[in-house]
């Protein structure tokens, strides 16, 4: 079995290290048949990586510990969805479901767009220079196909892992990850084949949007695991692992709005091949991060020493991706123009498209703030020759710096005119959200929302923009002739409209929850002793013991009243002899706040039946759940194809040039 | 592990002869050339490009001043020049459209794979 997953991956190997060299030559020589057999060894790929993974997973599923592999991340005792998803658990299986993701996407894009043959030409030797990295790791470096004498017994897997959530986070981070190769691939591929028009970004725009949602559900399920695993009463800690995901998804969103500049203005150009580098980099950084081990973070499971080969892959990739936008910046040698310089200039700084620059100006800088917030423990070493972390405080101050006006400006770009907008119009459109703005903030201030002021800002905003977008609705209902006609006629606005409204549910959520919560971290009870925290009133009456299919643990009894309520909760932990302790969060919802009543417990030091308890008592976190639900409808809404506009498309590129494949 | 091998060998072959397929489907064909974009047919490009953004710029103006984003006056204002370059694009297009193209040929338009 082991010898078929190797030789599948050797395969797999071969087949891009094909694609990279004879889809170059064939690019760089105008060879029609090499460059279609280059094209076919992208393709063929997939179904070699395939054979590999279902190798690995059938290992998994038997628990076969002559896969090293599978002895260290799983156990006979451990239930087999946990099992399976030990594929993602562990360095080497992360390794193969990104070339499994990356040869999948590769192939369906280059199938898809495979009638732009001068595009494609070199999009394929871009995507097999990134499989080439990541296959040679897979084959050389770090296989998931070692194998050993069997041990009576795996060592298990990590219980935080042994969660739900964590059969669909890390996937669906990878998705998003690798999601970002495709519209870098196309992106350097037009800068190669010099084909900057907007062929690349019609080819591209729905793959971006499907990774940024990928990456954005990935994060909001890691998010919810971490609340309700961990088990520390937060959802967000500013871990490097997590930065590592906020980042690209931050110059995603970037790109989204600036490349709708590009198609309706033909400007920004350069700024989008930017973006797009700059989102596949930070996700290369993102898996570095995450396997480098480089950081200590929550995500430590997971370090290794493959670090080097990472950091030399993304080097080169920077290096490339700024080489090849500073070529197409200079003018051509047969005379002309530079290919990235857009005829077109900003008419007014009171305009929808300077809006989305604003927008993008904030987002980059928010993601380079987290960067640097990320790198700072390295540079501090190198430069001062100890390790100085940069933590909350610092993270909270640019959030709120760059996110609050990032969040009013979601109000305010979609009433600005396009080209530009006169005061006159502006007062009166703004009229209706700003006057919602002015009464929330002034009735919340009157309730004593003013305690913490950014969370009364994120409040005041969020009304804003949620009035804008009703009324962007409304009146775009009555212009249309109904609600089905205006979101079918331009389903990438209203669908982007969604996505804002789930951005308010999020903020409206995080607001709540972190700048009005209230903690109680340290109450020592023995049984029949009460505390309050929030109005509630927590009673501990009692240990009791639990026992898993791989594990022993008790839970505290802890009855709550408060508010017309009356509830149980039982925080606790368990042991796992394989692996040790581990929290287990016990949370009431509370319908009235649509928050939490979070609950964690431990053994009291030198006492058999006093526990430490800590409750967190979290209004409004419940909309952060909910948003996520609101975000996919949107993001589903803006990427669902349009007949009309896929004709009209079809149309240009076939009068123009070769016909889209859209 | 001789099984493993017997499909990893069948898995080899196949992939070769995939990736062989131009070559063997097209053994000798009259040009092997790679279709590319002519200077012409790159300009036809552009102002294709250039008419879908005037007349969608069109679009939006006109949905902008329905529903009360954009004022009488700016409406008025902006409709004459977005309508100019409509029109100015979709002249210089008929134009090319009536010279023949000068793409580089593609020799087997036959779509090789």
């Amino acid at each position: 079995m082991a010898a078929l997953g190797r030789a599948a991956l050797l395969l797999a190997f071969g087949l891009v290290a094909y694609a990279l060299v004879a889809g170059s030559y064939a690019a760089w020589r105008r060879r029609r048949r090499l460059a279609l057999s280059a094209q076919n060894a992208l393709l063929a790929a997939f179904p070699a990586t395939l054979v590999a993974a279902l190798v690995l997973i059938v290992a998994l599923a038997r628990r076969d510990f002559t896969f090293a592999y599978v002895a260290e991340h799983t156990s006979r005792k451990l239930p087999l969805q946990y099992a399976l998803s030990a594929f993602w658990g562990g360095q080497e299986g992360s390794l193969l479901l990104w070339l499994l993701v990356l040869t999948g996407y590769a192939g369906l894009a280059v199938w898809l767009n495979r009638r732009s043959r001068e595009l494609m030409a070199w999009t394929v030797p871009i995507f097999g220079l990134i499989a080439v990295f990541f296959s040679f790791m897979l084959c050389f470096v770090s296989s998931p196909f070692h194998q050993q004498p069997p041990p009576v017994d795996g060592a298990g897997m990590v219980p935080s892992l042994q969660n739900p959530y964590m059969l669909a986070h890390p996937p669906m981070l990878y998705l998003g990850y690798v999601g970002l190769s495709v519209p870098f691939a196309f992106g350097m591929g037009a800068l190669l084949s010099g084909r900057t028009d907007e062929r690349w970004i019609v080819a591209t725009r729905r793959w971006t949007l499907a990774a940024w949602t990928f990456l954005g559900v990935g994060q909001l399920l890691g998010a919810h695991w971490a609340y309700t695993e961990i088990g520390w009463g937060g959802y967000y800690a500013w871990d490097p692992v997590e930065n590592a995901a906020f980042m690209p998804w931050l110059v995603a969103t970037a790109f989204l709005h600036s490349v709708m500049i590009q198609e309706k203005r033909g400007m920004l150009k350069v700024w989008n091949m930017v973006l797009v580098a700059l989102a596949f980099n930070l996700s290369v950084f993102g898996t570095f991060l995450t396997r480098s081990g480089v950081l200590d973070s929550i995500h430590s499971f997971s370090k290794s020493s493959i670090g080097a080969w990472f950091l030399g892959f993304l080097a080169f990739m920077v290096v490339l991706s700024v080489a090849l936008i500073y070529w197409r910046l200079r003018p051509p040698k047969d005379g002309g123009p530079p290919l990235l310089r857009s005829k077109t200039k900003l008419e007014s700084l009171v305009s929808r498209e300077a809006t989305f620059l604003y927008n993008n100006l904030l987002l980059v800088a928010l993601a380079l703030t987290i960067l640097w917030g990320v790198l700072y423990p390295i540079v501090s070493q190198v430069l001062h020759g100890q390790t100085r972390s940069l933590s909350k405080p610092y993270y909270d101050f640019f959030l709120h710096t760059f996110g609050l006006p990032l969040l009013l400006l979601m109000g305010l770009g979609p009433l600005v005119a396009w080209r530009r907008a006169s005061l006159r119009s502006l007062g009166k459109t703004f009229l209706v959200p700003f006057g919602a703005a002015l009464v929330t903030g002034g009735v919340l201030l009157g309730l004593g929302f003013g305690s913490a002021w950014p969370g009364l800002l994120a409040y005041t905003f969020s009304a804003f923009v949620a009035a804008s977008i009703v009324l962007e609705f409304v009146r775009g209902r009555a212009a249309a002739g109904g609600i089905f006609r205006l979101v079918s006629r331009n389903r990438r606005r209203y669908g982007g409209y969604l996505v804002h409204a789930a951005i308010v549910l999020f903020a409206i959520g995080v607001a709540g929850s972190s700048a009005y919560q209230t903690i109680r971290e340290d109450a020592h009870l023995r049984p029949g002793q009460t505390m309050e925290a929030a109005g509630y009133t927590f009673t501990y009456t009692g240990l009791t013991g639990v026992k898993g299919p791989n594990y022993t643990g008790f839970r505290t009894i802890v009855s709550v009243s408060g508010h017309g309520e009356h509830f149980t909760l039982r925080p606790g932990q368990n042991n796992d002899p394989l692996q040790g302790a581990s929290f287990v969060a016990s949370i009431y919802h509370d319908p009235r706040t649509l928050g939490d009543v979070f609950t964690r417990a431990q053994p009291a030091v030198g006492s058999k039946t006093a526990i430490d308890l800590q409750v967190f008592v979290k209004p409004l976190i419940n909309l952060i759940w909910a948003a996520g639900f609101l975000f996919v409808f949107g993001a589903l809404v803006a990427m669902w194809p349009d007949a009309v506009e896929q004709r009209r498309l079809a149309a240009r590129y076939a009068a123009g040039a070769a016909p889209a494949g859209i | 592990m001789e099984w493993a091998l017997a499909v990893a060998a069948v898995l080899a072959v196949v992939a070769v002869a995939f990736v062989a397929r131009p070559f063997l489907r097209d053994p000798s064909p009259a040009s092997d050339r790679l279709d590319e974009l002519s200077p012409e047919a790159r300009q036809r490009l552009a102002l294709a490009e250039e008419r879908d953004r005037a007349l969608a710029a069109l679009k939006e103006l006109e949905f902008d001043h329905r529903t009360g984003k954009v004022s009488d006056d700016d409406y008025r204002a902006q409709l004459g020049p977005l309508r100019r370059r409509a029109a100015e694009a979709l002249r210089a297009l008929e134009s090319r459209e009536q010279t023949p193209h000068e793409r580089i040929p593609a020799p087997g338009e036959h779509a090789g794979r």
